[in-house]
């Protein structure tokens, strides 16, 4: 009995100095607000939470926040705008440098560049947030809505990504990855993973962008080799708006219309999605299609699976003015657009003594999917037919992938 | 007789007022007027105190056409010591002090100057801190702008037109984007080989590596220098100037350690791979800023080269650097332009 008292005096001691030390700010929209914004994003202490009331608060630089175990919040999705709209300097309008800090409730509107850049964090949550450029898709939005990067322990929990001229949700070069029960609308790319490993990205909707999920692995960079992606129970569905990224970037290329697309990268999962609605492809998995003289970086893609998806309508109206993917897949198919498209190119060795058995692509389970690949031996002899069709030359027993837990 | 010895009483008083407060360097919080640290006799004419010493660097930033007047401190006693192509190792209780300004005439810089801020990098115990001081109206005292500020300011140039900037003092976070290496606080100037010039002092006009020492600020360097060239010296091979240049303003970012390693674009002075400079790479997270271009340099192209368009543009969402510059270096674009040319 002395023993428990103790222990709760001793915890009720700890709560209690924990919460003595640890400040609640509360800041309200004025015409001063982005000094003050600052000012006590720099004056935080860890266990620190810096409160936004409602309204509309406006900028002319971007802020950052560089203080460890912080929550940096607004008071809803729709209620508290960070309006970026005047920025006059800033790459981004928010950029966070620090670990363990928790961005929730706000919304970031018109940034000059990305909306919110998180670089070199272990731990960053970011929680019902809404990026958004609001003049629709246009060339000259800002590149991401959210951008973690060079991160780890990352999670993008209920938000909403609306007209970036590359990504709505971004994450690139970065481990341990949850996306999540969020809305990435009329961007070029609604979601893409790319050069990162373990990432979960499910319940998510990804609509009327020009792609819906990518997952990509570019080569001469500090991380690359993406490996262990599952996407899951998505609707990456109706991806319909022209690609207006600026050229030089690799979305660029993507054509309008593509429900998912996995490029490089190796251990990826799909399953359970619904994918329909996407005029140019469903689903496509494709190699690196530039040359490069980066020997660490391997271009193609392996040991994919995909199963269990619901497919719908996919093809009809594929855009064969972006990129060379749906041009050279309208020609393959002879219009007859597949749900599930594989360029099929394998490194030359493999092409000649066969893919070991766990590199194999998997596609089992998908209901009536229709399938497209290329035989790239056949596709170089002449008077061969090189397309195959046979779904069921891919069926195959599913290995699951393990979770994603963050720490 | 007499006489002498009043004049030292009063040269000693003198000296005893204008030291340098030790103790305020290496405390926690910082004080909220520059004048409380006494590195200058003499705030609003920029007179320093006993032991602060001025310095130059071979190729320095471009921070929209300021001036840049630089300061040393060593606490009385301790020594900075020599490490090849890195920054001195300054002792606890250093201080690196950095005024920017505007002349109100670079034609005739008698007519004054309009003092702007005064950045100060501390070596406490736990590190470097940044931390910029914004000069008031009246040009006698700087205060903490930990925040940082927007100062709009017009000057006359040396071919006589009226120029204006809207000039931003940084916010500590700011100040870390750049002085960051593997994420610890570090300054970015004073390395020796950046230090390997003559300078003017009031007394003598000596190399400043061998005044640091002989003033024992710092330990004898016995090592040969990689010395960067200033980039202004049309005489100069012009690669070499061009690297000089993009070391300076755009390496402590854009290297392996740096802050913008994620972008595989290395631009300090030992990087020596084609791809990571620039040549025939493509942008990985650039947005728009690519301004519709493939590569970040292409050789003999300068129209069709990323890197050079972001130096040219002063929109936020393209430009390089990302801050600090908010009007766009004219000479230094002529000088990219050849040298991409040349390539």
């Amino acid at each position: 009995m002395g023993k428990m008292h103790n222990l709760l005096i001793i915890l009720l001691l700890a709560f209690f100095s924990y919460n003595l030390t640890a400040k609640q700010i509360l800041l309200g929209p004025n015409f001063n607000s982005q000094e003050e914004i600052q000012e006590a994003l720099i004056d935080l202490e860890p266990g620190d939470v810096l409160t936004l009331e409602a309204g509309e608060y406006f900028f002319e630089d971007g802020i950052s926040l560089d203080v460890s175990d912080v929550i940096f919040e607004g008071s809803g999705i729709d209620d508290t705008i960070l309006n970026f709209g005047s920025q006059i300097s800033g790459a981004q309008g928010l950029l966070v440098t620090s670990d363990g800090v928790t961005l929730r409730d706000f919304a970031i509107l018109d940034a000059k560049g990305d909306a919110i850049k998180v670089i070199g964090a272990n731990g960053i949550n970011m929680i019902r947030i809404r990026t958004e450029w609001s003049g629709g898709p246009k060339e000259t939005n800002g590149a991401y809505g959210f951008y973690p990067v060079e991160s780890k322990n990352v999670l993008i929990d209920g938000c909403v990504a609306i007209g970036a001229s590359d990504a709505g949700i971004y994450v690139g070069q970065s481990q341990n990855i949850i996306v999540k029960n969020s809305v990435a609308q009329y961007n070029v790319a609604g979601i893409e993973i790319e050069n990162s490993y373990y990432a979960d990205v499910f319940d998510n909707l990804a609509s009327h962008n020009t792609g819906g999920i990518l997952v990509f692995d570019l080569p001469d960079l500090p991380q690359q080799g993406g490996h262990h992606v599952r996407v899951f129970r998505n609707k990456a569905i109706n991806n319909d708006t022209d690609n207006f990224a600026p050229e030089g970037n690799i979305v660029g290329e993507v054509p309008r219309g593509t429900g998912i697309i996995i490029q490089a990268n190796s251990d990826i999962e799909v399953f359970d999605n619904d994918i329909y609605g996407n005029g140019t492809v469903n689903l496509s998995i494709v190699t690196y299609g530039y040359e490069t003289e980066d020997e660490n970086y391997n271009p193609h893609p392996k040991s994919i699976q995909i199963h269990g998806n619901r497919f719908g309508d996919g093809g009809f109206d594929p855009d064969i003015g972006t990129g060379e993917l749906a041009a050279i897949l309208f020609e393959l198919s002879d219009g007859d657009m597949p749900d599930i498209f594989w360029d099929g190119i394998l490194p030359m060795s493999q092409m000649i003594f066969g893919q070991p058995d766990e590199e194999r692509l998997l596609i089992t389970n998908n209901g009536e999917a229709t399938f497209l690949t290329l035989n790239p031996i056949k596709y170089i002899l002449p008077f061969f037919d090189p397309v195959e069709r046979d779904i069921t030359e891919y069926d195959g027993e599913i290995r699951p992938l393990p979770p994603v837990v963050l720490n | 007789m007499k006489k002498s010895l009043f004049l030292h009483l009063i040269l000693f008083f003198i000296g005893s007022i204008y030291a340098v407060n030790d103790d305020l360097i290496l405390e926690d919080k910082f004080p909220k007027t520059l004048s409380s640290f006494s590195f200058f006799q003499d705030n609003n004419a920029q007179l320093p105190s006993e032991g602060v010493l001025p310095y130059e660097l071979v190729s320095a930033l471009f921070s929209d056409y300021s001036y840049k007047q630089r300061w040393v401190y060593i606490p009385k006693g301790e020594q900075a010591s020599f490490r090849k192509d890195e920054v001195f190792d300054f002792p606890v209780g250093s201080a690196l002090i950095k005024t920017f300004y505007y002349p109100i005439d670079e034609r005739y810089l008698n007519l004054g100057q309009k003092l702007m801020e005064t950045r100060l990098l501390l070596r406490k115990e736990t590190g470097w801190e940044a931390v910029s001081y914004a000069w008031n109206e009246s040009q006698d005292e700087a205060f903490i702008k930990k925040a940082g500020k927007t100062i709009l300011n017009e000057w006359i140039d040396f071919k006589g037109n009226t120029r204006s900037v809207r000039y931003r003092v940084p916010n500590k976070n700011q100040c870390k984007e750049c002085h960051a290496t593997n994420d610890v606080m570090s300054p970015i100037g004073p390395k020796a080989r950046n230090l390997n010039k003559v300078l003017n002092y009031p007394d003598e006009s000596i190399n400043q590596l061998t005044k640091w020492m002989k003033a024992e600020f710092i330990t004898d360097i016995n090592e040969e220098l990689n010395t960067p060239v200033d980039w202004k010296d049309k005489n100069l091979a012009l690669d070499e100037r061009a690297r000089s240049y993009l070391d300076i303003n755009c390496g402590h970012c854009h290297s392996s350690s740096g802050a913008a390693n994620s972008t595989g674009l290395y631009l300090n002075l030992t990087e020596t791979r084609d791809k990571h400079i620039g040549i025939y790479k493509k942008p990985v997270a650039t947005g728009r800023a690519s301004g519709n271009l493939e590569y970040s340099i292409v050789p003999g192209k300068p129209d069709e080269s990323i890197l050079l368009q972001r130096m040219i543009s002063i929109d936020p969402g393209i430009m390089m650097p990302e801050s600090g510059r908010a009007l766009t270096h004219t000479e230094a674009i002529e000088l990219i332009e050849n040298w991409i040319l040349s390539l």
